[in-house]
């Protein structure tokens, strides 16, 4: 009776992560769509607790340990997810995906350390003795989140400024040979002798959060997106991994629902960049990007004063806001809509350009515009925004930096060549503000700051907006 | 040969429902507008949360005296629910923002 149950709960916990998939796909129904899902997993959570047996009823038990994990796992969770700031959203869905990913690693290493004690391991890979499907599946659970968990965490130093890029010749070479390690560690399992099988096994998960440290290190700011988005999709397989092995259909259905949806999300965010997968995955973005940069001169730029800055935008008729990681380190987003809301008043049209991949993160700008109450309908995406741009006057670049970069359209040899970008040169003028000459975080120089259209308004993007609030309320 | 073929049959059920889901999760995801990208890898980021509960089984299924199976266990346990629940806060508090403006 309590395992059909299980099964009910779980079937119907599968059905709300598609049901709540699907609405996160609707701004009306985003919210809702996550509170379904929420629901289910917590009724997947309590009905494996109560209803879970093995080996012909047998009930789980160790209850307090469970309890205490998930009370502890709990708190944490919520005070931290509580207590960060808007701007720290994507390192910290990256560290919950590293979380994830070292859970489905912890939970390989106690399968494979049962699978050795009974001895189920020798040189026949599939026969009555040894199930080799089983084997395979918890060595790739264990590979998987090793990655996911070591690559995640050191996505989350670099987004919080705690790790820095580090690149060096071969890198690739010295990634895929780690990668091959790896894996041939995992068959060296079944070849050595059998009794100590469990050490190639523990090299193995060695290599793999090696690999996961060193695929992560060499990218650059403008690759992090598409990273948390893979190793996201990463976790998710490796989720179902353990579905697999305790023939879990819940586990199975939200871990492949995952992987699936992840991956698609990280093609069509190298897509938005002009870069394959394959590219990324090599890591050769931040290597490149350093040598190519060094030879080339720097122009001249002219600055613009506040006071001019705050005329130009106060007599425009149309306004364009240009949003980037700038605005999100300021934490700019509310001075940046009180200067929508002064400038509308005073019959000016203002409406924001938002790149897909601007910030750290797809949807970045637009999460911490909503946050500071900006209207939906005033976020134009790429194509749009580009059919705007030669009937806007004043162009405001608030910290972004490779997304409006014209290398990506006229260089062949920048590494972004080919990326879409936001046509801001069509506008009549174009006001840059940023903290300092210094590249972007891709690091790569920007010709944008250059040309006679365009002056640089330099300092911090709150403190800049303050005064230009400030300034255009006198006029 | 003979054994990898049986060891697919007998699990035939599990892939099928591999295969579904791969173009299920597409499908469903194809439709997202880029808006809401990052609430969305937020959300699919705490539904692969639902490793916690293989990590509820092995700590549920160890022995008492086995250290190696509890302590790791109980550490799954404890950062899957990070995951789950940090999961869900976290998109629910984005999601907050997207409020229809009146």
């Amino acid at each position: 009776m309590g395992i059909n149950i299980l099964t009910l709960c779980y079937l119907i916990a599968s059905v709300t992560y598609i049901l709540g998939l699907k609405m996160l796909s609707n701004p009306a129904t985003a919210r809702r769509g996550n509170l379904i899902a929420a629901g289910g997993m917590t009724l997947a959570i309590l009905a494996t607790i109560f209803l879970y047996e093995y080996d012909g009823g047998l009930r789980l038990h160790n209850y307090a340990w469970i309890f205490g994990g998930i009370f502890i796992g709990g708190l944490i969770g919520t005070l931290t997810a509580r207590k960060v700031h808007m701007t720290a959203m994507p390192e910290l869905v990256s560290l919950f995906n590293g979380m994830g990913g070292a859970c489905a690693a912890l939970i390989s290493i106690v399968e494979f350390d049962h699978l050795f004690h009974e001895n189920k391991i020798d040189a026949a890979f599939f026969s009555d003795k040894t199930d080799g499907g089983m084997y395979l599946i918890i060595v790739a659970g264990a590979i998987i989140g090793s990655v996911s968990f070591a690559g995640s965490v050191v996505a989350w130093g670099k987004l919080s400024g705690k790790v820095k890029d580090l690149s060096f010749r071969g890198q690739h070479i010295a990634n895929l040979v780690v990668l091959l390690m790896t894996i041939s560690a995992a068959f060296f399992a079944f070849h050595a002798n059998v009794r100590h099988a469990n050490i190639p096994f523990f090299v193995t998960v060695l290599l793999a959060l090696i690999y996961g440290i060193l695929f992560v290190l060499p990218i650059g700011g403008a690759d992090m997106p598409v990273v948390i988005s893979l190793l996201n999709s990463f976790t998710g397989v490796a989720a179902a991994c353990g579905g697999f092995l305790y023939d879990n259909k819940a586990m199975l259905t939200g871990g492949i629902l995952v992987g699936a949806a992840g991956t698609l999300l990280t093609i069509l965010m190298c897509k938005a960049m002009n870069r394959s997968l394959k590219n990324v995955l090599i890591g050769s973005f931040g290597a490149t990007a350093v040598h190519t940069t060094v030879t080339q001169p720097q122009g001249a730029y002219k600055e613009i004063s506040i006071g001019d800055a705050a005329m130009l935008m106060n007599y425009a008729h149309k306004v364009m806001i240009v949003p980037g990681y700038g605005l999100a380190v300021a934490q700019a987003q509310h001075a940046c809509h009180e200067l929508e809301k002064l400038l509308t008043d005073k019959g000016v049209e203002v409406k924001y350009a938002i790149h897909p991949v601007a910030g750290r993160m797809p949807g970045h700008m637009n999460v911490l515009l909503a946050e500071a109450d900006v209207s939906y309908d005033n976020l134009l995406e790429m194509e749009q925004a580009n059919e705007e741009f030669p009937s806007t006057d004043v162009v405001l670049v608030l910290g972004a930096n490779d997304v409006v970069n014209p290398a990506a359209k006229n260089d062949p040899s920048s590494p972004i060549y080919g990326m879409p970008i936001l046509d801001v040169e069509a506008a009549k003028t174009c006001i840059v503000n940023k903290r300092s000459m210094k590249p972007g975080y891709a690091g790569i120089e920007n010709d944008l700051f250059f040309r006679p259209k365009t002056s640089m308004l330099f300092g911090d993007a709150k403190k800049v907006l303050q005064d230009l609030i400030a300034e255009i309320k006198t006029l | 040969m003979q054994n990898i073929l049986t060891w697919i049959s007998d699990h035939q059920q599990m892939i099928y429902i591999v295969i579904l889901m791969i173009f299920l999760g597409i499908e469903v995801i194809g439709r997202v507008p880029s808006v809401l990208h990052t609430p969305l890898m937020s959300g699919a980021n705490a539904i692969h949360g639902v490793v916690i509960i293989g990590a509820i089984i092995v700590m549920g299924k160890a022995e008492s005296g086995n250290y190696v199976a509890l302590g790791l266990g109980f550490l799954a346990v404890v950062l899957g629910t990070l995951n789950v629940v940090g999961g869900f806060v976290v998109t629910d508090r984005m999601l907050e923002m997207f409020k229809k403006k009146k």
